[in-house]
């Protein structure tokens, strides 16, 4: 706490200042602050989101090992040879026991380590305060202010958040990399439903057309006019039992199968024409709804983890652990315990609100 | 906030092709807690400096076997002090000849860590001196 500047809004004016006039070593700390969920941070987040909602931010998914480094990679290489300035972050597993991890995607992308139109950030993805999903998209958040044309979002298609994280993009790219047998990792993962475009990796290697039309094959169905709506009953059922200002994600239309070798770059100027295609039309449409979306998402999560938060601090800390040890010995169902938890939160915001002057 | 995991660059300057050391040092310290960003092998002074401003990492560590320390290690240190990364710890593991060690000191490698080093001597030696977790 010592070493900190007294005022966190002045730190954080500060550096949001220097990161957004090109500071790279500004921006650098500025992420780490928002991956800290810290409160110069939150202030710094505060003072730059009207900047952002330029870049078009795009998730790149798919198994581990599918290519996705090195497709980003020949992504960057295309992107700058077009002129396009890009920031990446890109997330790798920790241990769920030591809470370290190996942060391997940028060994990939070292190529790129001395162009100053190209911004590489590693991060882990467990230990996150409000969550990997929160704390990715602030920190896309503070890229995109930053003047990144795209910020890409690179995430292992496993564990729930990191596709959350994926999906949550304008724009989903989701990685198959070419399989001998009729299996395909992607549709074990659920990636294929977050896919808004699907590219066959590993061009090089046999079986790669014969992926892609397997996977056409798939995605077929879900387009048509019947098909559409079915997705709307089904979004009726669905909000019933959850909330209603989290848009679900529209049933997508048959996502484009593309075939790349990030190894050569392959096929990637196809893809990059196939990312400006969905760019132009951002106004309205599928990137408009993706947007609501990560709003939602980010939102949902900062509430969730200020009442966490709250009824965990050292005022009520005590109260809590009582609860929920009264839940532990059967004395108290969880349903009561949370309702009770609220109460008293609803109780003290009641009593401050009176209290001031 | 000050119990987040300390950020570890690992990466091997030089030419020679052969970084088993690295690896082997980077799953280590992801096993004793520390987030590790490799970078893999023949990476320039330039490359490191950047990765390292970045990825705003608390400690550089680099793996030298070629012999080309002398030179590699001095450029990497001007370029992160030159990028203002003074409170960045650098370290060095490899072979490297006892009378080179004060001077790299000097230069501002905090350590060097010879091939008898176990992961346990090197964790806590960057737990002790890595910069205040407190930055963020
Ligand atoms: N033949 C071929 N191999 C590739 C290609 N792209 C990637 N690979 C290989 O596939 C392996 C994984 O590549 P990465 O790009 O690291 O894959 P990733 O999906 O980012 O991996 P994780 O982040 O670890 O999940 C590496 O051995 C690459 O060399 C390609 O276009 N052709
Ligand atoms: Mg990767």
């Amino acid at each position: 706490m010592s070493s900190r500047a007294p005022d966190p809004a002045a730190r954080a004016e500060a550096l949001a200042t220097a990161a957004l006039a090109g500071d790279r070593r500004a921006l650098a700390r500025l992420l780490t602050v928002v991956e800290a969920a810290s409160p110069v941070g939150e202030a710094a987040v505060r003072t730059i989101h009207t900047r952002a909602g330029r870049a078009h931010v795009v998730g790149v998914t798919g198994a581990p090992g599918a290519g996705k480094s090195t497709l980003v990679n020949a992504m960057l290489r295309e992107l700058r040879a077009r002129g396009r300035t890009v920031a990446v972050v890109a997330v790798d597993p920790s241990s769920p026991i030591t809470g370290g991890a190996i942060l391997g995607d940028r060994v990939r992308m070292q190529e790129h380590a001395s162009d100053d139109g190209v911004f590489i950030r590693s991060m882990a993805a467990r230990g996150h305060a409000g969550g990997l999903a929160a704390t990715t998209n602030t920190a896309v958040i503070v890229l995109d202010a930053a003047g990144f044309d795209l910020v890409i979002v690179e995430t292992v298609g496993t564990g729930q958040s990191e596709v959350e994280v994926a999906a949550a993009a304008d724009t989903t790219i989701v990685l198959e990399a070419p399989e001998m047998g009729d299996e395909v990792q992607a549709i074990k993962a659920g990636l294929l439903e977050v896919a808004d475009i699907v590219v066959v990796s590993k061009g090089d290697r046999p079986g790669a057309e014969r992926t892609a039309n397997l996977l056409r094959t798939m995605l077929a169905p879900l387009a048509g006019p019947h098909d559409a709506d079915e997705a709307a009953v089904e979004d009726e059922d669905r909000t019933t039992s959850g909330d209603r200002t989290t848009p679900r994600r529209a049933r997508p239309r048959t996502p484009e199968v593309l075939i790349t070798t990030g190894a050569t770059g392959g096929g990637v100027a196809a893809l990059i024409d196939a990312l400006d295609r969905r760019r132009e039309r951002a106004g309205s449409g599928p990137i408009a709804d993706a947007r609501v979306r990560r709003a939602a998402t980010l939102v949902w999560a900062i509430v969730a983890e200020r009442v966490r938060a709250d009824l965990g601090s050292r005022e009520r800390a005590a109260e809590t652990r009582a609860l929920i040890r009264d839940v532990a010995a059967h004395e108290v169902d969880p349903y009561a315990a949370a309702d009770a938890l609220l109460a008293t939160r609803d109780a003290s915001v009641r009593r401050d609100e009176e209290g001031t002057p | 906030m000050s119990d987040r995991p300390i950020k570890v660059l690992i990466a091997k300057p030089g030419l020679d092709g052969h970084d088993r050391g690295a690896k082997v040092l980077a799953r280590g310290l992801r096993d004793e807690g520390f987030e590790v960003v490799y970078t893999g092998l023949r990476q320039t002074p330039e490359m490191i400096a950047t990765a390292a401003l970045q990825e705003d990492v608390d400690v550089v560590g680099l793996s030298i076997l070629s012999g080309a320390h002398m030179t590699l290690l001095p450029r990497i240190c001007d370029l992160l002090r030159d990028r203002g990364l003074d409170d960045v710890l650098v370290v060095a593991g490899g072979i490297v000849p006892d009378e080179d060690v004060p001077r790299l000191r000097e230069i501002g490698v905090a350590a060097v860590f010879g091939p008898g080093t176990t992961i346990g001597e090197v964790a806590a030696f960057l737990r002790e001196r890595a910069r205040s977790r407190d930055i963020a």
